[in-house]
């Protein structure tokens, strides 16, 4: 079907050595735009993160990420990462079973699914101010929750502004995020196999944790994995809501891009490079999984 | 199946007070500015600040730039993929996701560095060269989601037989883009624009970043030093992104009601 294509413009006159040798001309615009904006812009960190002042090959930087307080602020990022990647497969994973499967009326599927495209896309500062707004000390929910329950969940020691806090606010976009793309895989479940399940007298228990689950396995930990690198790399809500209070990383190379708080800006590169890896292992992870669930979903 | 569907109802309304609650507390919160009673005096407020005017302008402008931009870049290469060079779909697939891999910080620290004033591209030294440099960036953000979506669009058109036939009547390449490709995918390249036009009005760290007066960092500082303007802020913020999906709702149930267009 190609060639008749090539073909078809016969009043040209024929290219001197092959027709096909040129057509990768047509995505040059492209490769040059992703060069300049994407590829050349990494490159210059990673490569920045193992060079010195001079210039000239370095660990040192890399080394330097092994301080105590750099290690800290990986640390609780990657554990909010965590905690609001797996609470956020899990509760995207019930309601997308729930409108999937769960005998819910048909017309809520498509408002369902409408509010999780926008709630997903609701992340940054605006999504900060809400959760100050609900949560924050004299928010909707921790004055009702005072004064009608005489519970001061203050007192308690929660804060939004911290582990728990940030966790919560994230899974206003991860729970949506994780109802997107699991819902196709939730969907993909043929009858069959439940009533296969069932002739065989499996309970609904046995079916989920026999059938169903390892179908869906590596779907769940690809998009746990895809969720994680997305909280990862979320700066602004963290830092709407904490200012710099809270040392993550992302919010430790905002500080010292804005020339705050580190001195050298190859611990910059580093911190940013430290970065890169570990959302890009986390995306490896995914699109791996990714690969092999399909094999079921066709 | 009754016993499946009470478990359902829980979980919905678990979920409905998960998700409502901010969005109340922030609506109420953002109504309480006047000491006692309800009133909009935060919108008021907010909507008359001449920055808000400007930073919010200034970012519809940059996001309409971006999608024009994310459109020339896109459109052409996914077509192109599409006709001549399938093989290499893998390649071109794997860069349009690498912004999923790095975080934005990343690539913005890069550009900083890359792009400064003694750089051999000083496109930081100018306000003009700062703003393309910002475009850049958000074409990039959006990249992930135009390429899926005009590359699903693309699918559903027989890419070979349309062009053959524009060819076989004489016309140009230009006009095979312009006139036959584009039309044909136009609801999935504004499904691509509404997305990221949601993205572009909210981004706060490539603006930040580059100290360009946008609609985030405007909205970051008015959190950090007002208490009710900033819920009316994100009301305001949540109802553009609600906007932008019924939109993207809206053209794609357009496009199953009209017949295709060959």
């Amino acid at each position: 079907m190609t060639d008749a294509i090539v073909a078809a413009p016969a009043s040209q006159p024929p290219l001197s050595g092959g027709r096909m040798s040129f057509a990768w001309l047509g995505v040059v615009p492209f490769l040059l735009f992703a060069l300049l904006a994407l590829i050349l812009p990494t490159l210059e960190i990673v490569i920045g993160s193992f060079t010195d002042q001079a210039g000239s090959f370095t660990l040192a930087n890399i080394a330097n990420l092994f301080q105590p307080s750099i290690l800290a602020a990986y640390w609780i990022s990657i554990r909010i990462s965590l905690a609001s990647a797996f609470l956020g497969c899990l509760f995207g994973f019930l309601i997308a079973v729930a409108v999937g499967l769960g005998g819910l009326p048909p017309w809520m599927r498509s408002p369902i699914l409408t509010f999780s495209g926008v709630a997903s896309n609701f992340a940054g500062i605006p999504l900060a101010f809400a959760f100050l707004a609900t949560l924050g000390r004299l928010g909707l929910v921790t004055v009702i929750l005072r004064d009608w329950f005489g519970v001061n969940i203050y007192a308690l020691g929660f804060n939004l502004l911290s582990f728990s806090g940030l966790t919560i606010t994230y899974l206003f976009f991860q729970i949506p995020l994780m109802v997107l793309i699991v819902m196709p895989a939730v969907d993909g479940l043929r009858r069959e196999w439940r009533e296969a399940a069932d002739i065989l007298g499996a309970s609904s228990f046995q079916y989920w944790r026999m059938v169903a689950i390892p179908i869906l396995w590596p779907s769940l930990l690809g998009t746990f994995a895809l969720l994680f690198a997305n909280s990862f790399g979320a700066v602004a809500t963290a830092y709407a809501l904490t200012g710099s209070s809270l040392s993550i990383v992302p919010i430790l190379l905002f500080a010292q891009i804005r020339g705050d708080v580190l001195q050298d800006p190859h611990l910059g590169y580093a911190l940013a490079f430290g970065m890169i890896v570990v959302t890009g292992i986390a995306n490896g992870i995914y699109i791996w999984l990714r690969i092999r669930s399909e094999r079921w979903l066709k | 199946m009754k016993r499946n569907s009470l478990w359902s109802w829980i979980v919905l309304v678990l979920a409905v007070l998960y998700f409502a609650l901010p969005l109340i507390g922030t609506f109420e919160f953002s109504l309480k500015m006047r000491r006692g009673v309800y009133s909009f005096d935060a919108y008021r407020v907010v909507l008359s600040d001449p920055r808000f005017q400007s930073t919010f302008l200034y970012s519809v402008t940059m996001a309409l730039c971006t999608i024009v931009l994310g459109i020339i870049i896109v459109v052409p290469t996914a077509y192109w993929v599409r006709l001549k060079l399938p093989r290499w779909r893998p390649i071109i697939e794997f860069i349009t996701l690498l912004p999923l891999v790095i975080p934005p910080i990343v690539v913005v620290f890069g550009y900083i560095r890359l792009y400064n004033t003694s750089s051999w591209l000083p496109l930081t030294g100018s306000a003009w060269g700062t703003n393309v440099l910002l475009a850049f960036g958000y074409a990039t953000l959006s990249l992930p989601y135009m390429y899926r979506a005009v590359d699903t669009g693309l699918r559903a058109i027989d890419v070979a037989t349309l062009t053959e036939a524009a060819q076989s009547l004489g016309a140009s390449w230009l006009t095979i883009m312009g006139r036959v490709i584009l039309p044909n995918v136009s609801v999935a390249v504004l499904s691509g624009a509404f997305l990221t036009f949601a993205i572009v009005i909210g981004e706060f760290v490539m603006a930040a970043l580059l100290s360009r007066p946008a609609f985030g960092p405007y909205m970051q500082l008015l959190g950090a030093n007002r208490a009710y303007e900033p819920a009316a802020l994100a009301v305001i913020a949540f109802a553009i992104t609600w906007l932008c999906m019924g939109l993207i709702q809206l053209v794609s149930r357009f496009s199953k009601a009209a017949p295709a267009r060959i």
